[in-house]
């Protein structure tokens, strides 16, 4: 049930928060020694939020929409006494003293924590294989991955472990699992969601956003996430407007571009086939749908792959085996003690990424790679400001193809390929939505992105709403027991 | 192509100890992704600028107030050894 469904029936008095809980606890408790969304459940955490949740419905004062709504959150963001490992062995023990902005604001806002939610090491991957504790399974196929690398949030979400979540989308962490699980995943603009208390990757890339069963909750949770915050420079004072009131707009007279680029050879038919009629049903509503030409595309997962390895060599210098996390015993020296406490506390990706952003930052490579993967970057923005011109929103597709089997990825450009369609968003910060727009003939689900103008949110949501509220696809669930 | 040198260096750059089989494997892997990224050479980038951060955000301020800091016991409490308030590391200075 989609958490405005959900609380609407706590302020009707048909159910509690704490039964909510509890039922989602039962059930977290059944299904996920074979999911493995969840790293760590915080059930009495959870209990305790939810029955002061319950005595705010009693009382008829709840806090708002997201009062008592059970949520799952990615174990990068930090959360006051509860361990955060990143999936990573280096932050195995873990327990940061305070808690993320966007942790505090939902805590604010009434919701209940049930856990945090598996990932790819340091949100390094795309199917959560590379969580250094277990592989998370897709719902809808226990065979497959559930992407990456918020893959635990966006499987809980999928499965009925969670009401929503949260996950962190760097070069598409949260909408490439949205789409691979049948879910909405939402990344906000770049700035518009603190992130103190998000452990970094790639500090000019990283993002907050949401997962959630259906549009409106994805508007609700982004609204209680969003604005200004006087501990992230990085956030953006931009007002946050009420995104939910503007989801009935609908489409009529907004004028979609449909990049030539995001229809690539290779692709799976089927993914081109369902985008294609989702973009008729689009049509339908009332949009008009242009092509439109984004020619840096093909270099934009280049692009990515020399700068957010190159972020996350500078920020995962941190792990030196002094302040935090792991410590290799016996080294001799400092040096030698950090050089050892990194290679038993990482993983293969991680070790990969930091070599890749180490060396294309050293001396007599920076200007060629790093220099230049900047200057590119500048070209994929000006392809959004020129087709941002013509239309209000980018429809394309999601993803290549639809969710992989567990092992199939080994080679890591074949798995970095995953996220072609997705990463140009993140290198330009604009917001940018995963929608279930269709199945394979396997079940699988596909998803369709809308991306928007920066601070346009509202744009992004209302479209996917349209096409949601004219489809079935987020009614479908996955046949768990 | 990248050599078993560079790995090396690179490793010792970035305080990661490998071992052989990991060495060759990473010099392979990273040969490959590095293949890939020299695309970009192709492209044409005389006279554009540089993007560093999505959103031209700049100096940030705010007023030079004291606020409460977090307690210093509870920051250290993840530290893996300590002694009284400080990081014990291993010796960095000769006697």
């Amino acid at each position: 049930m989609p958490i405005h469904e959900l609380t609407s029936a706590y302020r009707r008095g048909e159910t509690t928060p704490t039964a909510a809980t509890e039922a989602y606890l039962a059930r977290i408790a059944k299904l996920d020694g074979e999911l493995g969304a969840y790293l760590t459940v915080t059930r009495e955490h959870a209990l305790r939020a939810a029955a002061d949740a319950d005595a705010r419905y009693r009382a008829g004062t709840p806090l708002g929409p997201l009062d008592g709504a059970p949520l799952a959150y990615k174990d990068v963001l930090c959360t006051r006494g509860v361990t955060t490992t990143c999936g990573s062995r280096m932050l195995e023990r873990f327990v940061p003293p305070y808690d993320a902005t966007v942790i505090a604001r939902l805590a604010a806002a009434g919701a209940v924590m049930l856990g945090k939610g598996n990932m790819d090491e340091f949100a390094m991957g795309s199917s959560t294989e590379h969580s250094a504790f277990k592989p998370t399974r897709n719902p809808w196929d226990l065979a497959r991955v559930p992407g990456g690398s918020s893959g635990g949030p966006a499987a809980a979400v999928a499965a009925g472990l969670a009401a929503g979540g949260l996950g962190t989308d760097t070069g598409g962490s949260i909408r490439q699992p949205a789409a691979f699980c049948g879910v909405v995943g939402l990344k906000p603009t770049y700035g518009r969601v603190s992130r103190y208390g998000l452990v970094a990757f790639g500090s000019s890339l990283d993002h907050i956003g949401p997962f959630a069963r259906d549009v409106t909750d994805a508007a609700l949770l982004l609204r209680a996430i969003a604005g200004a915050d006087p501990r992230d420079s990085t956030c953006l004072p931009a007002p946050v407007p009420d995104y939910a009131a503007g989801l009935p707009q609908g489409l009529k007279g907004l004028r979609l571009g449909l990049p030539d680029e995001y229809f690539i050879d290779g692709m799976d038919p089927e993914i081109d086939r369902a985008v294609r009629a989702a973009v008729d049903v689009v049509r339908g509503l009332g949009a008009t749908v242009e092509r439109v030409s984004l020619p840096a595309t093909p270099h934009a997962l280049a692009t990515y792959y020399v700068i957010a390895p190159a972020e996350a060599s500078s920020n995962l210098a941190r792990y030196d085996g002094v302040k935090y996390g792991l410590r290799v015993p016996g080294a001799r020296d400092l040096v030698e003690m950090s050089s050892r406490t990194r290679a038993a506390g990482f993983g293969a990706e991680v070790k990969r990424r930091i070599m890749l952003g180490t060396y294309v930052l050293s001396a007599g490579y920076h200007e060629a790679y790093y220099g230049r993967a900047q200057k590119v970057r500048t070209l994929v923005r000006r392809d959004f400001d020129a087709a941002f011109g013509r239309v209000d929103l980018i429809v394309a597709p999601m993803t290549p193809n639809v969710a992989f089997k567990h092992g199939e990825k080994e080679d890591p450009l074949a798995m970095y390929l995953n996220d072609v369609f997705a990463v140009p968003a993140d290198m330009t910060g604009l917001p940018a939505i995963s929608v279930p727009c269709g199945f394979s003939v396997q079940g699988l689900p596909i998803g369709l992105q809308f991306i928007g103008k920066a601070l346009d949110e509202a744009g992004v949501l209302r479209a996917a709403y349209a096409y949601e509220q004219a489809t079935p696809w987020h009614t479908r669930k996955p046949a768990l027991p | 192509m990248i050599s078993r040198e560079d790995v090396l260096h690179v490793a010792r750059l970035a305080r990661l100890e490998l071992d052989d089989a990991e060495l060759e494997k990473m010099r392979a892997q990273l040969d490959s992704i590095l293949t890939y990224i020299d695309r970009l050479k192709a492209l044409d980038v005389t006279g554009v600028e540089p993007t560093s951060h999505a959103v031209p955000l700049v100096n940030v301020m705010r007023d030079d107030e004291v606020v409460p800091s977090f307690p210093q016991d509870e920051m250290l409490r993840n530290a893996p050894d300590r002694v009284g308030e400080l990081f014990r590391v291993p010796r960095i200075i000769e006697d």
